[in-house]
């Protein structure tokens, strides 16, 4: 437990994905089996135990701790867990070195033979026996309130860097495997074969396309590629095997649980990747009608599904490619055959769920630049280019699948705020809040449409952080406002790709995905772009109604 | 409720003021007659006509604010013991930093103890903490908190180790404050076998130049300015600075900076997060909680006065347990950035 909550409190404060993936590499270098499979586990929140109540554990804390001294010592320090880690009084004293810390596989085993009653007896056990740190992993570890900023992909990445293979490897097994993951340490080890993949419908891992490039256009002869909508949606692997349904993220996350009305639909055997979106049935039943950005996001934002939300926003698959055609895999067949295969297979599907996302004719480039140009639904991001003859490859093999995204939207905006950023960037002012004008009447004022924090040289951070110290006029904490009028401001041109309305932020507008694009230190701020002109970009309702 | 020791010691808007030998404690405006117990600048203030304090708190304020930071100047040895008027006062250590000192006061039979910042535990670069018997005891409450139980320092500056082993590329860049703490790193990274030169902020170098001359081997110490084309020498060297030059320009002349703090607030491991620290270190020159009321209860007074800090909790204990205690509400002394 001790190694294990050290693990923990360094992820926390690490901000680096490299670090994190350092951190993580070292501990299952240097920590044996099952304790490093379970934190493996932890960490991907695949460990199911039972868990304990916050409100039990306050009781177990009034029981030794003055209600008035816990009250002031939470109010200062904000969270019940770490409150609990640091203010639990041990008998004889906090600096009696102990040697008798739980392990985390002892935790475990524990608290899964325990009932649930036995659960707040044993906590208070270890509790007595752990050190602030190790107090504060086992809380959150039995309280399920695991949020150490490390996605499953990123623990998969470290395993993958551990055993020096191919992270797609251990994202096809993982479906497979269970804590404590003792087969999957050992074949990264070197001391066992690679482990078969068991478990019915795994996932396998996706094929992945590189951004395309205009020396490409002379290189590439566009009879060798098939042309398709880039879809905005989410991408998604839907898998039947032998009767066990499953939804996969292209990362390998099962998000079965989150779109039970399309896992419902899944009738056929195989395995099938497309585009997840939200459709809803014409009035006529004559077909389907493509729902918005922000539908597909009030769905994801809902953390439970009521009837009514899968009633009005139901999930939905745009399929373009097939891994598994029954029980075969065709993987590696060419994307021709494939594509044959898999126009014959969509004609069994529920049509109000699924549908075949059509091949974009193209005799040109130039041809294919004008569909690009102008798709026919908001939903469409780009064109895809993918090779006629090329297998289904794990992972971004070169020179197979291209992605040509429709070019952003650009605005002008005069920068409002700079905060200073985390880690390496921790001396600069890197987040910058940025704003527009709101015109009424002869009166102008700028107000805030947006925040980025990305799309910068490092030569232009720097002297963005200048211009910053150089013209600020207030701080407060970390954030400094900074001159912004019609004579004097630093005008932002910013990309992005779409804007919705949101009641949330005082414009009234929310952007998706915006950047800075490029600096304009040669425009004056009063021709920065009206709060009007972003309006007119709007696409579909409120985020956030 | 006022009580027969006010005659001695009552705060006033300046700082804790002694009637009958007219002085003030470390008092936080321009006074006539100041007795100080260390060199912080909440407590050191420059501007007072006539100083007394121990002679290396003397040294520091004359480092801080030049040699003319008061009209006269008389330092107390630790123990002796001088009459003021009717009064007659002693100077004790107080564990906090180099030359600090508690100030016992006593008159007509009463003894009362102004404690200044203390800490009870060891501390290699300054005379340890001296429990004095006292009627009342006055004491801070930086750290008052049962939340505030302050590890080993050893086994926080194992961490730092352990950090640099793990990160040989980058500059482990260490915030702490300059008088005291900084000074304390250094020397427990030596006792701990670090013998690589240490390179130090401008802001500290007078400081550690008079620790080392009182005494204190600090090892080798460098300037951390980053010569340019040299900033590679930097990859995985201990550089210390003041809080204050984190939000600066400074820290991105080194690689790959790791963000380090050495601070007692460091145990609220969200407050590291918020602040951007990779590597919080729990070390402090105050004492914790369980050191606050063990020392109460060893000094064991009839009433015990709590100036700055979490005065709540530190009242609300005296109570469960039966002691007198109430809140002074000394304005003028932060949290300082310990
Ligand atoms: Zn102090």
């Amino acid at each position: 437990m001790r190694r294990f909550a050290e693990l923990l409190e360094t992820l926390v404060l690490t901000p680096s994905r490299n670090g994190k993936i350092r951190l993580m590499v070292d501990y299952f270098r240097s920590v044996n089996d099952p304790e490093r499979g379970l934190a493996l586990a932890a960490i991907t929140r695949e460990l199911d135990i039972p868990s304990v109540k916050p409100a039990l554990l306050r009781q177990l804390v009034s029981v030794r701790v003055d209600e008035e001294l816990f009250r002031l010592s939470y109010d200062y320090v904000g969270d019940l867990a770490e409150t609990i880690a640091l203010i639990w009084p041990v008998k004889g004293g906090e600096r009696e070195g102990r040697n008798d810390v739980p392990t985390l596989s002892e935790v475990v085993a524990e608290l899964l033979a325990a009932s649930r009653r036995e659960g707040p007896a044993l906590v208070k056990g270890w509790l007595d026996r752990l050190d602030p740190s190790g107090r504060y992993a086992l809380i959150k570890l039995v309280t399920g309130g695991f949020r150490i900023g490390v996605s499953s992909r990123l623990a998969k990445q470290a395993l993958a860097e551990f055993g020096e293979v191919p992270i797609e490897e251990i994202e096809e097994l993982w479906h497979g495997l269970e804590p404590p993951y003792e087969s999957l340490f050992a074949w990264l080890e070197g001391d066992a074969e690679k482990p078969e993949s068991a478990a019915l419908a795994p996932f396998r891992p996706v094929m992945l396309s590189h951004p395309v490039e205009d020396a490409d256009f002379t290189r590439l002869d566009p009879a060798d590629f098939a042309g398709e909508w880039k879809w905005d949606g989410i991408r998604v692997q839907a898998t039947v095997d032998q009767g066990v349904k499953r939804l996969y993220s292209r990362t390998g996350d099962d998000i079965s649980g989150a779109f039970p009305d399309l896992v419902d639909a899944l009738t056929f055997e195989g395995t099938v990747d497309g585009e997840l979106l939200i459709a809803r049935p014409l009035a006529d039943a004559s077909g389907i009608e493509i729902g918005t950005f922000s539908d597909l996001q009030q769905r994801l934002n809902r953390k439970r599904l009521t009837a009514k939300m899968l009633k009005d926003h139901p999930a939905f698959m745009r399929v373009y490619d097939v891994l598994f055609d029954g029980r075969e895999d065709v993987r590696a067949l060419s994307f021709r055959e494939r594509r044959q295969r898999l126009e014959k297979r969509v004609k069994q599907f529920d049509p109000r769920r699924f549908d075949l996302s059509p091949l974009v004719e193209f005799p040109s480039w130039e041809s294919l630049a004008a569909h690009r140009a102008e798709p026919p639904l908001p939903m469409i991001e780009g064109v895809m280019i993918k090779r006629w003859d090329a297998p289904y490859l794990a992972g971004r093999p070169r020179g197979e699948w291209f992605k040509w995204k429709r070019d952003p939207f650009l605005i002008d905006a005069v920068l409002l705020y700079a905060q200073r950023g985390h880690g390496k960037r921790s001396g600069f002012y890197s987040d910058y809040t940025f704003g527009v004008w709101r015109e009424e009447g002869s009166a102008r004022e700028l107000v805030p449409v947006g925040k980025a924090y990305f799309g910068f040289t490092d030569e232009e951070l720097k002297k963005i952080d200048r211009y910053v110290r150089n013209n600020t006029i207030e701080r407060f904490g970390p954030v400094r406002s900074v001159r912004a009028d019609a004579e004097k401001g630093l005008v932002l041109e910013v990309a992005f790709e779409g804007v919705n309305r949101s009641t949330r932020h005082k414009s009234g507008v929310a952007m998706r995905f915006p950047r800075i694009s490029r600096l304009r230190w040669d425009k004056p701020p009063s021709e920065a772009d009206t709060l009007e002109a972003v309006e007119a970009l709007i696409t579909g309702p409120a985020v956030d109604a | 409720m006022a009580s027969r020791f006010e005659d001695l010691l009552h705060p006033r808007p300046e700082g804790l003021y002694c009637p009958p030998g007219d002085f003030y404690i470390d008092p936080v405006r321009p006074v006539e007659r100041a007795l100080i117990t260390h060199g912080h600048a909440d407590h050191a203030r420059p501007g007072h006509s006539h100083v007394m304090a121990t002679g290396q708190t003397l040294d520091i304020m004359a480092i801080r604010y030049g040699a003319d930071h008061a009209r006269t100047t008389q330092p107390a040895e630790y123990g002796e013991i001088i009459d003021i008027g009717d009064v007659s006062v002693r100077f004790h250590p107080a564990g906090h930093v180099l030359g600090s000192a508690q100030i016992a006061v006593e008159w007509q039979g009463m003894r009362i103890v102004a404690s200044g910042d203390y800490k009870p535990r060891p501390d290699p670069t300054c005379a340890a903490f001296e429990p004095v018997d006292c009627d009342v005891f006055i004491t801070e409450a930086t750290f008052a908190l049962p939340v505030f139980r302050h590890p080993e320092a050893a086994s926080e500056i194992a961490r730092l180790l352990a950090s640099l082993r793990r990160n040989p590329d980058r500059a482990h860049m260490i915030g702490a404050y300059s008088l005291g703490k900084a000074q304390r790193v250094i020397r427990l990274l030596r006792d701990a076998g670090y013998s690589e030169p240490i390179y130090i902020h401008g802001a500290l170098e007078k400081l550690c130049t008079y620790y080392q001359s009182e005494g204190i081997d600090l090892g080798e110490l460098k300037p951390a300015t980053v010569a340019n084309g040299e900033k590679g020498q930097f990859a995985g060297a201990v550089v210390l600075g003041p809080p204050s030059a984190f939000g600066e320009a400074w820290v991105r002349r080194f690689p790959d900076p790791l963000i380090s703090f050495a601070s007692g607030w460091m145990s609220i491991r969200q407050r590291a997060r918020q602040r951007g620290v990779e590597l919080p270190l729990i070390i402090s020159d105050h004492a914790d909680w369980d050191e606050l009321i063990e020392t109460i209860e060893r000094i064991s007074p009839q009433e015990v006065w709590v100036t700055h800090g979490r005065e709540e909790a530190l009242v609300r204990w005296c109570a469960m347990n039966d002691i007198l205690a109430r809140p002074l509400h000394m304005v003028g002394y932060e949290d300082e950035a310990d």
